[in-house]
């Protein structure tokens, strides 16, 4: 398996802020289309097809 | 498609009397002529084949159908004779471009032939209407094959030797016996509801206006498509040339619309306005709502009736892949049916099931994600699409997801029972299964050697071919390396020009292995 499941950043809290600070004064269809450009952006940094796959499957819940 | 108004009369020919003699026997009953049905008489009858065409209508109709004839179709119809006149009248295109919103920049652009050095250009545009005329006109040059305008059949009931057809005409009914029966009656195919068969898929929930318009303009001949322009907000639209000055104007209207109301005339006006100005000079040619589905039937041979073009699948038209597919049937059974015909098993037909299978369900496949891309199902699928765009505008890496449509080529069967597999290691060239590639070739086009029959493509000698076994020398270093070829390797190219065998260094035994196995026959 090639998608990284165990922790691999080093500055948790500041990012997730930084993606919280993206959604900061936008309404609830704005939010969905930053955040589908950001999935976009990051799948295509990704590049990898079954990378891509397992990281949709444990976003659906299931198991890799 | 369900057209509201199908069409009107584009060149009238009058019914054909009904037969004299009672009980008529044919070896091929052809049901419908729309342009599958007329290609493929016109296959079988430069075969030798005594071949009746059953169609309802008395006239070639006209209306807003096909435009866009792919390179394979081309190729195709180069092999049964009429491939230059379509070229002649047709505007050939390679390049589509895709807008957003008011950019006057393309999002997205695409080539869709990167391999020069072809004969045939990526598309040429042609209204079906004149693709129909030249298969007719090219099928009264054959003594064996009869059309029978105003014939619709009305009944049908296959037995172990063939099927009895049952015809109505305005002088009275008749019956015909047919060794076989290629239905392709369309995709409202009375044949299928006769026999009970299936045909399964989803409608999209959502309609298009076709407006086809005369109108003297000097934009490049190129497939322009927008999403969310300014002259139909939050929706696309599409513009693309014709011959005789006719332009294809398309707008997605969305699914809770007054159909007759978007018909009249005023009203399309105001799209056609709205689009090319206020004050534009244009005729109006044809206009039409449509909405579009994707089926297919499970199988398409079905004993001694086999489906071809529509009646056995159907795809939305963003794709070109609906008269391009059945072009690509009639090329596979062609050649299978001949065989037949002479005394081979039917068994072979099965192969036809297979292929034509494989075809339908990569143009359903991709025009269903075309569709689903114009047509977003939820509001979340609307944000994707519309960040894909938005960042195509800005970013190389998101145009290749924009989907306007992916255009008709030419489809592989990687897995048909007919080719043999590689025993030599290949890095380039064509696969088994795999259409094979044009290119240069002395004073013509290689595709234009391949005939209709199977050949040898040769580089630098070899192996002696089995007897009747027609070989070609390749000479040209295009050729070769399009092939991956070296002195001494060989490729079988099958009568619809798909690679079936192909060597290093064949010996005349292999070969004529690969050729039993790719007849149908075993492959040890
Ligand atoms: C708006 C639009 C745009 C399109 N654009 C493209 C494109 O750009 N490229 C492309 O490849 N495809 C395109 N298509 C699809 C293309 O038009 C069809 O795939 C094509 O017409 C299918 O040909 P066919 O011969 O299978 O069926 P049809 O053209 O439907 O012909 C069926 C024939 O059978 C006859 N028939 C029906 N019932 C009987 C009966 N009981 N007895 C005798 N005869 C009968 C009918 O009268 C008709 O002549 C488009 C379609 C539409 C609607």
């Amino acid at each position: 398996m090639s998608l990284i499941l165990t922790p691999n950043l080093v500055d948790p809290d500041g990012i997730y802020e930084k993606l919280i600070a993206l959604h900061e004064g936008r309404d609830a269809a704005d939010s969905q289309r930053v955040n589908a450009r950001l999935i976009l952006t990051l799948i295509n940094h990704i590049g990898d097809r079954e990378t891509i796959l397992e990281a949709i499957a444990v976003a659906a819940g299931g198991k890799v | 498609m369900t057209d509201v108004r199908y069409g009107h009369v584009w060149r009238s020919i009058g019914p054909s009397p009904r037969p004299a003699a009672t009980a008529d026997e044919v070896p091929v009953v052809i049901a419908g002529a729309g342009p599958v049905g007329l290609a493929m008489a016109l296959d079988l009858g430069r075969r030798g084949h005594r071949v009746v065409v059953l169609t309802r209508l008395d006239y070639i109709a006209g209306g807003s159908k096909a435009i866009c004839f792919s390179k394979r179709s081309l190729d195709i119809m180069d092999r049964l004779g009429v491939g230059q006149r379509m070229v002649d009248k047709g505007v050939t295109w390679n390049v589509g471009k895709v807008f957003w919103k008011d950019r006057p920049d393309p999002v997205y652009q695409f080539d869709l032939l990167p391999v020069k050095d072809q004969r045939r250009p990526a598309f040429i545009n042609l209204q079906q209407y004149y693709v129909e005329e030249y298969l007719v006109d090219a099928l009264a040059e054959l003594p064996g094959v009869e059309i029978r305008w105003g014939h619709e059949v009305r009944g049908v009931a296959a037995h172990d030797g063939g099927v009895s057809i049952e015809v109505g005409t305005a002088a009275g009914s008749y019956a015909i016996e047919a060794g076989w029966l290629i239905a392709c009656d369309g995709n409202r195919s009375p044949i299928r509801t006769m026999l009970g068969l299936d045909f399964e898929g989803r409608i999209f929930e959502d309609n298009f206006l076709i407006a086809d318009i005369r109108i003297k303009e000097d934009r490049p001949a190129e497939r322009w498509f927008w999403f969310d322009p300014p002259f139909n907000p939050g929706k696309s639209a599409l513009f693309h040339r014709q011959p005789d000055d006719v332009w294809r104007l398309d707008f997605q209207l969305g699914w809770n619309i007054d159909r007759e109301e978007c018909l009249k005339d005023a009203n399309v006006e105001r799209y056609i306005r709205a689009m090319l100005g206020p004050d534009v000079a244009f005729e109006k040619e044809w206009y039409s709502v449509y909405t579009f589905q994707c089926r297919r039937m499970a199988r398409f041979v079905h004993g001694r009736v086999i489906f071809a073009g529509d009646s056995a699948h159907l795809v939305s038209p963003f794709g070109a892949r609906g008269c391009n597919g059945g072009f690509a049937d009639v090329d596979n059974l062609g050649w299978k049916l001949d065989l037949v015909l002479g005394g081979a098993s039917p068994d072979l037909l099965e192969s036809y099931n297979d292929e034509a299978i494989v075809t339908a369900d990569e143009n359903i496949l991709n025009s269903t994600r075309s569709t689903d891309f114009l047509t977003p199902k939820s509001e979340v699928s609307e944000a994707f699409r519309d960040a894909v765009l938005g960042l195509a505008a800005e970013h190389a890496f998101a145009r290749p997801i924009v989907n306007s449509g992916r255009l008709s080529t030419a489809i592989s069967y990687p897995d048909s029972a007919l080719s043999t597999p590689d025993e030599d290691d290949w890095t380039g060239g064509v696969a088994p299964g795999s259409p094979a590639l044009d290119a240069p070739l002395g004073e013509g086009w290689l595709l234009g050697e391949l005939g209709d029959r199977f050949v040898l493509l040769q580089a630098g000698g070899g192996a002696t071919a089995p007897e009747g076994l027609d070989t070609i020398a390749i000479d040209s270093a295009i050729a070769l390396a399009r092939y991956g070829l070296e002195a001494g390797g060989a490729y079988l190219i099958r009568p619809d020009h798909y690679v079936a065998a192909r060597w290093r260094r064949p010996d005349a035994a292999k070969i004529a292995r690969a050729l039993a196995r790719a007849q149908g026959g075993d492959p040890r």
